[in-house]
């Protein structure tokens, strides 16, 4: 048990990170080349004042039409993605470990609140798997792939709330905690989950677009 | 949860498409996805294909899935899971049936009205993801018949409507004579160097619509303006190729548009109350020929209008007094943001104005744009159908009083009389052009 776990606290560890990093790296700098390569226009057009507009009115909770027309995913969508990097970033445990491993520290959360967090993020991958096999439009576009992945996001916010209630077996679930942490942050590179990186892009060409030749918001 | 697969449809009985795709075999197909995909496309339509995170927040966006009962299959995302999705992922590996399928999807299900833009919240493009797939089945030989002939008129006469030249000018000379009994001094001035306005329309004008120059010529010699028209090819600022694909021919087209008006020094371009015009010279055309804004500067009609009202260049006799409301045609709203220079026009000459909802950049498309009405008869019903929200946003207007929707585009016009007619809606259409004629002053 104990091997395993320093496999996974050791090693296993430094390569998730570093496939996060490599990996993104890696698909930040093959994109941005391609851009420069295929999509010259792109940069001609990307314009930071109407990228922020844009990017600032979607980061905004109701800031955009549709998110009105959808109030339950908005709120689900906002609390989630909060939730998803506040957690694992200043809980206690983690911040204790990087303390012990590398002399720093910030400040942390309230375990309670740390807890509630990550419930937050475990209900609302329940209610994205509720919505895809729901409602038909969704359905229609949902791979296995999305529910996989659905599945791995939420299972290291799971099995961190059971280990931190020390619910039976925590100690095997503060292995698969780990395992699924890692497993997370080594596939999003690879993913959709990339979605996170490249959404100010995305956002900020339509929001260029929109402002700069078409005049018009996109919100 | 499904795997990719098309729209089972009844089968299209589209000439076009079906005579392109008996010509097909998979090789063929493969090369073809495959040149296209790495000499024509890079970072962006590979970041649209994998940041979308099949949320189907898009399909709000959309009127073909809100016409349609919310039919799964109609969603923005839909519509690409169901053409490039499968293309990138089987990389060209496609059957000639699913190109076939594909054809229907990308020229007749999507008006490319980039609605859904401002739905989707990463802002993916669908509509430039389906023109990459239009411009697929161009390459193909696979387009939709009637909507390939006009392009084909294009690239002969370089009009979309087989306007031969002596014709153009002919139709000119007999609006002039026409106008000529109001205004006796009224001129169609023709390839005058310098002047400061260089007037040009859509090929269905002279073709359908001939009183429209007519309209225009009044209002431009009532607003004393220095305008000219062109004799030669390069009058029409239409452009079907954009829409089926053809992005050589949309070159060599917008080419010839703005060495109409260079070669006769014009200071700007002023063009009739079209959308998918204005788009082919403000945003696609241009692009393609390497301008990042139009090497002239391009005026739409409603911009125009809006100058002469607000530096009162022209007179009226009185407010039309029927009570309007105002559809906002997409490309020209969510393509120039001219949705409150028409309303000001429409305050202007209109008497009582009633808005639709949603509208400005949040108006749904009448169903016509991106080509889709000139793929013609055989997708008709398909199309009618699928603007089930517009009509009912129509009725909603029609309920609070208003008797005549003002269409400043003439895809929008096209999309709306089949609406109107088809859902009975009984409302009367008009451009802003008919109103303000009726009411301005004539002219000495
Ligand atoms: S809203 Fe955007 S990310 Fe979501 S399914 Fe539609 S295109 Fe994809
Ligand atoms: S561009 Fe318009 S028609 Fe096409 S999918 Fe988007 S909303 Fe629908
Ligand atoms: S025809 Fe009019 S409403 Fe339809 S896409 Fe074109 S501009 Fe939009």
């Amino acid at each position: 048990m104990y091997d395993i776990y320093a496999i996974i606290t050791g090693p296993l560890a430094w390569l998730s990170f570093a496939v996060f990093l490599g990996g993104s790296l890696y698909r930040f700098i093959s994109l941005y080349q391609l851009a420069r390569k295929k999509d010259g226009a792109v940069f001609q057009y990307m314009n930071l004042a109407y990228a922020l507009r844009s990017i600032a009115h979607w980061l905004t909770p109701f800031g955009a039409r549709n998110m009105r027309l959808n109030p339950v995913m908005t709120v689900v969508t906002f609390s989630f993605h909060i939730a998803l990097f506040i957690a694992p970033l200043f809980v206690f445990a983690h911040v204790v470990l990087l303390e012990e491993s590398f002399g720093i520290h910030w400040i942390t959360l309230s375990d309670r609140v740390a807890d509630i967090l990550s419930m937050v993020v475990v209900f609302s991958c329940i209610f994205f798997f509720a919505r895809r096999i729901m409602r038909p439009e969704v359905k229609y576009l949902t791979t296995w792939v999305d529910i996989v992945i659905l599945i791995i996001v939420a299972a290291p916010f799971a099995t961190g709330v059971w280990v931190f209630h020390q619910w039976a077996g925590f100690p095997t679930m503060t292995l698969v905690h780990i395992l699924s942490g890692e497993l997370m942050l080594a596939i999003i590179p690879f993913t959709k989950l990339f979605h996170m990186f490249l959404f100010p892009f995305t956002r900020g060409y339509i929001g260029s677009e929109f402002g700069g030749v078409r005049m018009a918001k996109d919100w | 949860m499904t795997d990719s697969t098309a729209v089972p449809d009844k089968g299209t009985d589209d000439q076009g498409i079906l005579t392109g795709v008996e010509q097909l075999s998979p090789e063929k197909i493969e090369r073809i996805i495959n040149e296209v995909l790495s000499s024509e496309t890079g970072a962006k339509l590979k970041v649209y294909v994998d940041t979308c995170v099949s949320c189907g927040l898009c399909s709000e966006g959309c009127h073909f899935y809100l016409s349609r009962d919310k039919d799964p299959k109609f969603s923005p995302a839909a519509k690409v899971k169901q053409t490039m999705w499968e293309i990138m992922r089987k990389k060209g590996k496609v059957s000639p049936e699913f190109i076939k399928k594909a054809a229907v999807v990308a020229y007749t299900q999507c008006n490319l009205c980039k609605r859904c833009a401002m739905y989707c919240p990463f802002g993916l493009d669908i509509a430039y993801v389906l023109s990459v797939m239009r411009r697929i089945c161009h390459r193909l030989g696979v387009v939709p018949l009637y909507i390939q002939d006009t392009a084909h008129s294009h690239s002969v006469t370089g009009n979309q409507m087989w306007v031969k030249d002596d014709e153009w000018v002919d139709t000119l000379m007999w609006q002039e004579e026409e106008a000529r009994d109001e205004v006796p001094n009224l001129r169609i001035p023709l390839d005058v160097e310098g002047a400061d306005t260089f007037y040009s329309v859509i090929g269905p004008e002279p073709k359908f619509r001939a009183q429209l120059i007519y309209q225009a010529a009044m209002i431009m010699t009532a607003a004393g303006e220095d305008w000219t028209m062109p004799s030669t090819p390069g009058w029409d600022n239409s452009d079907m190729c954009m829409f089926t694909g053809d992005y050589e021919m949309m070159e060599r087209l917008k080419k010839m548009h703005f060495e109409a008006a260079t070669r006769l020094k014009a200071k700007r371009i002023v063009m009739g109350e079209c959308g998918h015009a204005f788009r082919s010279v403000y945003d696609m055309g241009n692009r393609a020929l390497g301008w990042k804004m139009p090497p002239i500067p391009i005026v739409h009609a409603i911009e125009y209008y809006h100058e002469l009202f607000s530096q009162d260049k022209i007179k009226i006799k009185k407010k039309f007094d029927r009570p309007v409301t105002l559809h906002d045609p997409c490309n020209i709203v969510r393509g120039r943001g001219l949705h409150e220079m028409a309303r000001s026009v429409v305050n202007s000459t209109c008497k009582t104005f009633i808005e639709m909802t949603p509208n400005r950049e949040h108006n749904y498309c009448c169903g016509a744009g991106g080509g889709v009405i000139n793929c013609g008869p055989p997708f008709k019903n398909a199309r009618v159908e699928s603007t089930k929200i517009k009509a009912e946003q129509l009725f909603a207007a029609k309920a609070k009083g208003a008797e005549v929707v003002i269409a400043p585009c003439h895809n929008c016009h096209g999309g709306l009389e089949d609406v109107i007619h088809h859902y009975g809606v009984d409302m009367e259409l008009k451009f802003l052009g008919d109103i303000i004629y009726e009411i301005m002053e004539i002219p000495e």
